[in-house]
């Protein structure tokens, strides 16, 4: 074969590389599945959003690439789900992302928790992962073939999300007396938004009982398991105080996600159809 | 968990047998834009080559759920495929089974240690433990090695220095 040069005067379309994801192949065929893909979308796509926000400003330069690697990872997760829930009603995952308003996000609150210092992303991120990690575990044997195919390859890349989150829990908790004072800070403001994952809704109920999704509370037990090992370690407690009813499965929000809401959406609201 | 055992070939159709390894071997040689020195084979993210007629079906798999660089694989596919002649080339995206680095071939292993990068070594696994032999540095081979971060230049590498000749180097993670 004669060597080419494939970027030359060439032009390929663009695409939709996702319109053609396998497993995929399938659509969303009940409304049940694709407001259950809706909520695990929002999750990763609002806890990227958020995540990206470090690059340049996290303590070193190695944390920079973490959290960018972490956060691209969460926005692939992001596409495979929301471009799963849109095929039920023929929305894009850009449909998705940036044309729908707080009210019609479904993410969890403990994502949509602001940054704050580092050991407070470090919090959530503990929370999240591990949560994430029983989640798409028990997900790998839905009957949902793309849920399941979505699963499989989200668990892998989330388990290195709960190791570094699991790292720095125990580098901040048994550091100086500053980052162990800011770590316990963190536990404290993060943790009153960890009983809402693990909330059972009359939505999961129907999907646990056709086999599509695990039940929240039955991934509860895998979590505390998890995290009472990584607090034994770093000598912390789990809060005993306020708990957070939680909201987001059912619209409503805290005004930090209309903030992130502006910043994520406003040059596809700018510029429609744009494409870079 | 997918093992080695388990691995899933790729596999070409019997009929038109001709054109199919020919659009095998073209697909085959495409490379990773961000690691140059391996093929889209070497890496096993080549999952599958059909042909019918001038059309061919190539399914590829990500490596990582963002890496970037599968829609440029996906344009380089099209294009060299479209210079040899397929008329109608269809790109597919798989996710499962979920892309492991027990699909790397050892001589894309051999080329990633000339590129500079440490292969994987060892095998995937997901939990607590993961296998994984000391990591040897590219340059001077030394074992006496260190993760400086887990996370690196691309979602598939960790960053690493060497103790001995004091470089740092990329690993190519055990996924």
């Amino acid at each position: 074969m004669t060597e080419i040069d494939i970027h030359g005067d060439v032009t390929v379309d663009q695409v939709e590389l996702s319109d053609e994801l396998a497993g995929g192949e399938g659509r969303a065929t009940t409304a049940d599945v694709a407001e259950y893909a809706l909520w695990l979308g929002d999750d990763a796509l609002i806890l990227s959003q958020q995540l990206g926000a470090w690059i340049a400003r996290a303590p070193e330069l190695e944390e920079d690439v973490a959290l960018g690697n972490i956060a691209l990872d969460l926005l692939g997760h992001a596409r495979s789900l929301l471009r799963y829930a849109g095929t039920f009603d023929g929305r894009s995952e850009d449909d998705l992302a940036y044309w729908r308003d707080e009210p019609e996000f479904r993410c969890a609150w403990l994502f949509e928790q602001p940054n704050g210092d580092f050991a407070h992303t470090i919090a959530r991120q503990l929370a999240a992962s591990v949560y994430q990690f029983e989640l798409y575990s028990a997900l790998r044997s839905s009957g949902d073939a793309t849920l399941a195919a979505i699963a499989e390859k989200s668990v892998k890349e989330v388990d290195y999300h709960r190791d570094h989150a699991v790292q720095w829990t125990l580098r901040l908790a048994g550091g100086t007396d500053e980052s162990r004072r800011r770590m316990v800070t963190a536990i404290d403001d993060v943790w009153p938004y960890v009983d809402e994952l693990f909330g059972d809704e009359p939505l999961t109920d129907r999907l646990a009982e056709s086999d599509v999704a695990p039940r929240p509370s039955s991934l509860r037990p895998g979590f505390d398991e998890v995290i009472d090992a990584v607090f034994a370690e770093a000598d912390l407690t789990v809060p005993a105080g306020y708990v957070s009813s939680g909201g987001g499965r059912r619209g409503s929000h805290f005004s930090t996600l209309g903030y992130l809401l502006a910043e994520m959406q406003v040059l596809a609201r700018q510029h429609p159809g744009a494409t870079w | 968990m997918v093992t080695a055992a388990q691995r899933v070939s790729t596999r070409s159709t019997t009929e038109g047998g001709d054109a199919t390894s020919r659009a095998r071997a073209i697909a085959a040689a495409v490379k990773d834009p961000e690691v140059p020195v391996l093929t889209i084979e070497d890496l096993g993210v080549l999952r599958d080559v059909r042909t019918d007629g001038d059309r061919v079906t190539v399914t590829i798999t990500p490596t990582y759920s963002g890496c970037p660089a599968m829609d440029v694989i996906r344009d380089d596919l099209i294009l060299a495929l479209s210079e040899a002649g397929f008329g109608d080339v269809d790109v597919r995206l798989t996710l499962s089974p979920a892309w492991t680095t027990d699909w790397m071939s050892d001589a894309g292993k051999r080329k990633l240690t000339e590129y500079g990068i440490a292969p994987p070594t060892g095998r995937a696994a997901v939990g607590p433990i993961k296998l994984s032999l000391g990591v040897k540095c590219p340059r001077c081979g030394s074992l006496d090695t260190r993760e400086v971060s887990r996370f690196g230049s691309t979602s598939c590498k960790a960053l690493y220095e060497c103790r001995a000749c004091l470089e740092p180097f990329d690993h190519f993670k055990v996924h």
